[in-house]
């Protein structure tokens, strides 16, 4: 049965209003909802869902910054994960952290835990970056399959369905394999009551990078972080041969 | 040991963040936030989008009491070895909160379940009527209900009329309680009766009857003007015949027992009416910020700014007034006074922020399509049930005074 890593991303809610910080650097983050990654949500669930199917014995939750990725790392174990590891990054390093470096961890760890899987969430709804998954079975030497939304066991290897821009793709990959999970996987359960009681009692070990040999260095730099231009009023057009004529005005045809 | 350096021990030995076992004032322990975030994506998901279907066909929603039974919402502080969740009170007052918000009906399906029925099973029953009436009822399936007032009393609690015989190896119960949540769906019910009138209240016994039995019939369905998905029924007694054992806690102990699980219950109503506030303070937010008059958003007219200010603060001060009270009685402490304030509170906020809502939005505020309306029907019978905001008052000023000692 496999041994399951699942990535887990502490993110500002998606229902919250974002608003940039006036000096361009980010957006405000201080005393604003967080909660997990959605499509981190989706993966746990998964993962939860094949130990369920017995086709997973253990599932091991990671999450990567501050104090509070803690709380993320006990909605994971209240959603069925059996234990969490929180890689602790604060102040300065957690500024430059970036997939590069959740990757270098999470292969890391793979290793350590002798995982045979890797799920994360496709992309976190924060940087969008949709790197971490690809990066990390390339450290591995691992195959892939990302923006899963089907995947199948059966011995030694996995069928995985992806989204992709022209359709759905199959492939069939051997294990051990890095996943990414996208939106139609699964639809994530509600933590119940008792699992959330049971969730306290379940193992919560704390590791900085320095202890998986990662140093987090910068490879690149943010240089300004804006809102995007307010949307300009469009026009209406009377017919086909007005709008060809504005396409080749603008350049576009 | 100094308690400073254990409690630091404590913290430092557990491989975790360790919530702090006082109440903060500014912040819910993990859990609890946990538990929230469950409730809140459960009553946003599940209940609000069916609340006004459920409210206009006066229909229960079985399906939902399901799930959140499974969720463990149906029986927040049973002990697990029960079937229950295990928690405590502050977080069936955040649970309660969260649901009520989505739907009144489903927070006072909920509320009774969990305070006025298992609430004094739970703690007066014993083995085997535990196994009986608490277990099969934790898990959404099955609900209980409370029979306490009658026509003839509601406040006055300690003038029961319902009777109940010693018939040797049975109790025969005769009388009629009213306005009874859950008359209808529920499978059992904890009914008060005197076995000796002359006695008084001190005659007053607590007795466990199944549903349905032989002699207990329900009156009418009541068509209400609020939380119309839940049933309010007549239980009708005739010579309805229960086990000897089916008493529960000792004989002459039902008027206590009545009185400590309605100061619990309150915590529940208390909840349940910062639900229905929170969720007209949504609604007139949201549709202030919409609606434009005078060139703007009416958010901008100070008329509209001073109403939210006033609903905002009354919402949380009733809010912090319920949280104590249950922070109070999960340490163990007297929470009596403390109970009623925040029912007493919380269900007027209830009442006033609904009321703004509805002069917020103006003409829609009168009309379905907007729930504003039906938060304003369903704040109404938080001043009432449960203790009425007069008998809250006398509840807080007994306590008082005899804090003063005078």
């Amino acid at each position: 049965m496999a041994r399951v890593l699942v990535g887990v991303k502490r993110v500002i809610d998606y229902a919250v209003k974002i608003r940039v910080k006036p000096d361009k650097s980010g957006v405000v983050t201080e005393g604003v909802k967080h909660s997990m990654n959605p499509f981190d949500e989706i993966a746990v669930e998964e993962a939860v869902r094949m130990k369920e199917k017995k086709l997973a014995a253990e599932i091991i939750a990671v999450s990567c910054g501050p104090a509070q990725s803690q709380e993320t790392l006990r909605t994971a174990l209240a959603m069925g994960v059996d234990k969490a590891i929180h890689v602790e990054v604060t102040g300065k390093d957690l500024e430059t952290l970036q997939p590069i470096h959740i990757s270098k961890i999470l292969a890391k760890l793979a290793q350590d835990e002798k995982a045979d899987l890797v799920i994360v969430g496709k992309q976190a709804i924060d940087d969008d970056c949709n790197q971490t998954a690809q990066m990390t079975a390339a450290l591995l030497d691992w195959p892939q399959g990302t923006f899963a939304s089907k995947i199948e066991q059966s011995d030694g290897s996995l069928t995985i369905v992806r989204e992709i821009d022209g359709g759905l793709e199959t492939v069939k990959v051997k294990t051990p394999a890095v996943i990414s999970a996208d939106l139609r996987l699964n639809e994530p359960r509600y933590a119940t009551l008792p699992n959330i009681m049971k969730a306290k009692k379940k193992p919560l070990k704390k590791v900085t990078p320095k202890d998986l040999g990662v140093e987090i260095k910068s490879h690149y730099d943010v240089v300004s972080v804006e809102d995007p231009p307010v949307r300009q009023a469009g026009s209406v057009l009377p017919d086909v041969d007005s709008l060809v004529a504005k396409l080749k005005e603008g350049g576009f045809v | 040991m100094s308690l400073a350096i254990r409690n630091l021990i404590l913290r430092k030995s557990s491989g975790c963040l360790l919530p702090s076992r006082k109440m903060s004032l500014t912040a819910l322990p993990s859990t609890h936030e946990m538990l929230r975030k469950t409730c809140r994506d459960f009553a946003e998901g599940e209940l609000k989008p069916i609340a006004a279907k459920l409210d206009r066909e006066h229909l229960f929603p079985k399906e939902q009491i399901d799930k959140m039974g499974k969720l463990g919402l149906m029986a927040i502080d049973v002990p697990e070895e029960l079937g229950g969740s295990g928690l405590d009170y502050l977080a069936y007052a955040v649970a309660m909160e969260e649901i009520s918000r989505g739907c009144a009906s489903a927070g006072v399906i909920m509320s009774v379940n969990n305070s006025l029925y298992l609430g004094p099973v739970n703690k007066f029953g014993n083995k085997k009527q535990k196994e009986q009436f608490v277990t099969p009822f934790t898990d959404g399936s099955r609900v209980g209900c409370f029979a306490l007032s009658e026509p003839g009393n509601g406040s006055d609690a300690g003038a029961a009329s319902t009777t109940s015989k010693d018939g040797g190896d049975h109790w025969l119960l005769n009388g009629t309680k009213s306005w009874i949540t859950n008359g209808y769906e529920s499978e059992a019910t904890v009914v008060f009766a005197t076995t000796d009138k002359a006695k008084k209240h001190k005659g007053i016994s607590a007795f466990l009857v199944p549903k349905p039995i032989e002699g207990l019939a329900l009156g009418k369905k009541e068509d209400k003007l609020g939380i119309r998905a839940s049933s309010t029924c007549n239980l009708v007694f005739e010579d309805c015949k229960i086990p000897k054992e089916n008493i529960l806690g000792e004989p002459g102990m039902g008027f206590k027992i009545a009185m400590m699980t309605l100061d619990a219950g309150r915590i529940g109503i208390a909840s349940q009416a910062l639900g229905i506030a929170q969720a007209s303070l949504d609604c007139a937010v949201d549709y202030a910020s919409k609606r434009i008059a005078f060139g703007a958003p009416i958010t901008k007219l100070q008329s509209i700014q001073n109403k939210l200010a006033e609903m905002a603060m009354r919402l949380e001060a009733a809010r912090l007034l319920t949280w104590r009270a249950a922070a109070l009685k999960d340490e163990g402490k007297n929470y009596t006074k403390a109970a009623a304030m925040g029912k007493l509170a919380a269900s007027e906020a209830a009442t006033y922020v609904s009321h703004q809502c509805i002069q917020i939005l103006g003409g829609m505020g009168y009309v379905s399509d907007m729930p504003a309306e039906r938060h304003y029907r369903d704040a109404r019978i938080t001043e009432i049930y449960e203790g009425t905001s007069e008998i809250q008052r006398l509840v807080i000023a007994g306590n008082l005074l005899k804090e003063y000692g005078v």
